[in-house]
């Protein structure tokens, strides 16, 4: 059953608050071979003006592909997760994310289409601290592949 | 202008300790029998970490690990990642494209996985160094 259109521009409620901790940083930059000090040191960081450990600029699919799971399981949206592939993904940055960030998601979703057989459903996610300083905005398109 | 290439090695190992780190345990980055019971060819990286190498390799271009101000991309093709020591190869090539007045350079990336692409509008803004 295709997705419904109607669904363009639906808002959900704020995420609980992200901890963004020093060693999650360095864990994830371990993982992508990120060497840079700013990611490990947080004097190193300090020296470049952030306030601690500097996260890679695609660190926050961490919590944004966690925030997802909101509209992934709506169950009026009713996205066969088994059936999707990520199709693109976009940050645009304020300020890089640092440790000792809380930060909160506010998906929304941007576009829903069709076309081949698949559905296309964009996802926005503005990502903020808990007093609302807007740190990243990131936009990713799932594919739902169609049942051939 | 045409950037450094830059390359990296993707192995079994890298994508467990990526799937840990970034909490995606999707079977397809670490079981063969799943993998290839979806269609796949055989386990596959994770298209978000193709983006992360991308990002190192723009931010080592950029001269500064927090200079990145706007980065998309599209996931073309998967990344297949053979279970032996050797892995496979991501390679990751750029031009600029413009330099605003506003100290911005904007990238078209390329990354290639054996001679294919495995990105495309693959673009990245950075804050230039200076």
């Amino acid at each position: 059953m295709p997705l419904d259109q109607s669904f363009v521009g639906r808002a959900y409620p704020p995420t609980a608050p992200y901890q963004v901790g020093r060693e999650k940083i360095r864990e994830f930059a371990t993982a992508i071979g990120a060497t840079d000090p700013a990611h490990h040191d947080p004097e190193a960081a300090r020296a470049l003006g952030h306030p601690d450990v500097v996260a890679p600029p695609t660190f926050a699919i961490v919590l944004t592909m966690a925030a997802n799971r909101q509209m992934i399981e709506d169950p009026e949206l009713g996205i066969d997760y088994s059936r999707v592939v990520h199709g693109d993904q976009r940050f645009a940055y304020t300020r890089p994310v640092v440790a000792g960030d809380e930060l909160v998601c506010v998906n929304a979703i941007e576009d829903v289409t069709s076309r081949g057989g698949h559905e296309f459903v964009t996802t926005r996610t503005e990502v903020h601290t808990t007093v609302g300083e807007p740190v990243v905005t990131a936009w990713m398109k799932l594919v739902v592949r169609g049942e051939a | 202008m045409e950037l450094p290439t830059q390359t990296f090695r993707v192995t079994r190992a890298d994508l467990i300790r990526y799937a840990g780190a970034s909490g995606d345990f999707n079977p397809i980055h670490w079981s063969d029998r799943f993998a290839t019971k979806v269609g796949l060819p055989g386990v596959i990286a994770h298209g978000m970490f193709t983006m992360a190498l991308v990002g190192r390799a723009v931010t080592a271009w950029a001269g500064s690990p927090d200079a990145v101000v706007d980065f998309g991309v599209r996931f073309t093709r998967p990344v297949v990642v053979p279970d032996d020591d050797a892995g496979t190869e991501i390679v990751v090539t750029a031009v600029v494209r413009e330099v605003t007045e506003a100290g911005l350079t904007r990238l078209d990336v390329t990354a290639t996985c054996l001679g294919e692409k495995v990105l495309s509008q693959a673009r990245a803004t950075v804050r230039t160094a200076g």
